[in-house]
């Protein structure tokens, strides 16, 4: 069925079709013991909730899973981010920010930029984790 | 499953409207044939309103709609008063309770009351509430998001006893409860068309004769002086053709409705960590407002929007707004409960198969979400 949609088409696609995304609790214990390194950011009480696992290989991050809950822009965010940084060094994936993400989205309206773009923070807290797990500091924040 | 907001207008109002759209659209303040056509046509449809609430025709007021009736009846009383206090509660439309708190800012007093966890106010509050100063009190018929009926008569005998003018906003009450403003004992009482299947754009304020209350809107003195404006013709008569019908298949309409609603509601509660907001049963027949813990409002929106299922949230990640909904608070749900509220209002088209629709792809929603959220339910 076809109905009229509220978002861009973009944010449509990864809103039913999420890419990366670890589907239920089970997915997410077995990632969790795969990957290197987690970060998590929000709170439920607002409404929005990320969390990223990244496996990283000489400075980049060769793969990364997430879960969120939130609203429909909050999905496709993360969504689209998770494709983003695939394939980045660590220094780059630092430097992503919502206005990279939106703009992959198309556009996204002005009132749930900051209240539901939040992939980009759960990302550089799995990276900070990473990054002290391994006994470094970043280079950029 | 969303008639809460608004109603798709009936053919049969379209039909009574469709000539004043088009050959008869004389101005009824004009003396020639078409001002008297549309002149009658405004009288009849005043006449008409006023039987069904058992009232004179002179005490119905033509406005803009359900926001400017309520505006109308807060504010012209107000005015009319100078100054003093008003009372009204937490869960009230925001065309009331943004109305209040501007009328604070401009010397008024306004007392919100508390409603329990249900959305009822206790008639008693009210009573306590009233002081020598005290204007007016206002409260809604029945709540738009969790169709929780209020005690009106109830309230308003208070006030009248206590001598102080009671205003109900009625707008959703209209396909469902009865509207006669002598055994309601009201002075005042709002109504619109979008609600009853009629056009948008148009509402009555019921004002009871004698009532002190002062214009908002200023010009040629039409409505008895009380809402000037060239009226709008087509939509008078829609809304009361609306009406008509709307009461004339009350009691039929809301006992087929809420054995529907009573379906969706006891199914859906089969979903863990789910609950119903309201009132158990004084609540509007065609109102389920359910809460999903673990999911948020807009995402469930938007996939029963795909499935051609069309409700609402009062989250505040809902597309349009950012802040939780002002009713889910005053009955004390949390923010995360109030995130996963979705509100089914069925309507005359609601049918069974919309029911088992839901309740086929509703579970699996839920289930997604919860599952691919970090949180934990």
């Amino acid at each position: 069925m076809k109905e009229k949609w509220f978002y861009t088409e973009k944010v449509k696609e990864h809103f039913f079709n999420p890419k990366n995304v670890l589907k239920t609790g089970a997915e997410a214990k077995a990632y969790s013991k795969k990957a290197d390194a987690v970060g998590q950011v929000g709170s439920p009480v607002c409404g929005d909730v990320m969390k990223v696992w990244i496996k990283v290989k000489n400075n980049v991050i060769i793969d990364i899973k997430w879960q969120t809950f939130g609203c429909a822009s909050a999905i496709a965010s993360t969504s689209v981010m998770s494709e983003m940084v695939k394939g980045m060094t660590l220094n780059e994936a630092m430097k992503v920010r919502p206005a990279d993400i939106v703009k992959k989205l198309g556009s996204l309206p002005a009132q749930k930029i900051h209240c539901s773009v939040l992939g980009d923070q759960a990302l550089r807290a799995a990276i900070e984790n990473y990054l002290s797990k391994h006994g470094k500091k970043t280079k950029n924040n | 499953m969303d008639n809460a907001a608004t109603t798709q207008i009936r053919k049969e109002v379209l039909a009574s409207m469709e000539p004043y759209l088009s050959e008869r659209y004389g101005n009824p303040s004009s003396m020639h044939k078409l001002g008297l056509e549309a002149n009658s046509a405004v009288s009849e449809s005043r006449e008409k309103i006023a039987n069904i609430l058992n009232c004179g025709a002179s005490e119905i007021i033509f406005t803009s709609g359900g926001t400017e009736s309520v505006n109308l009846a807060i504010k012209g009383v107000a005015f009319a008063h100078k100054k003093g206090q008003i009372i009204t509660q937490k869960t009230e439309h925001h065309a009331v309770l943004h109305a209040c708190e501007w009328l604070e800012k401009n010397g008024f007093k306004v007392t919100y009351l508390d409603v329990d966890k249900s959305g009822l106010v206790n008639p008693l509050d009210v009573e306590s509430a009233i002081r020598k100063d005290t204007i007016l009190v206002t409260i809604m018929y029945a709540n738009n998001e969790i169709g929780t009926i209020q005690p009106i008569k109830e309230i308003a005998e208070i006030c009248k006893k206590r001598k102080v003018l009671f205003h109900t906003d009625a707008c959703q009450a209209a396909g469902y409860l009865d509207l006669d403003v002598k055994s309601l004992s009201v002075d005042l009482l709002t109504l619109n068309g979008s609600k009853i299947y009629g056009p948008k754009g148009i509402g009555i304020l019921y004002v009871k004769k004698g009532t002190k209350i002062t214009p908002i809107l200023h010009g040629g003195g039409q409505e008895f002086g009380i809402r000037s404006g060239t009226e709008n013709v087509p939509s008078i008569v829609g809304l009361a053709k609306a009406l008509e019908l709307a009461q004339k298949e009350k009691d039929s309409e809301g006992k087929k409705l809420a054995k529907l609603r009573d379906k969706l509601i006891a199914e859906l509660l089969k979903i863990p960590n789910s609950q119903l907001n309201g009132h158990a049963t004084k609540r509007l027949p065609n109102n389920a407002n359910m809460s999903f813990y673990g999911v948020e409002g807009e995402s469930v929106i938007l996939m029963l929007n795909e499935k051609g299922i069309f409700a609402s949230t009062g989250s505040a990640c809902s597309a349009k707004s950012i802040e939780a909904s002002h009713v889910l608070l005053a009955i004390g749900l949390s923010h995360e409960l109030a995130h996963g509220s979705i509100r089914f209002s069925l309507g005359r088209q609601t049918r069974e198969k919309d029911i088992s629709h839901v309740l086929q792809v509703f579970p699996k929603i839920i289930s997604d979400l919860r599952g691919m959220s970090p949180v934990k339910t």
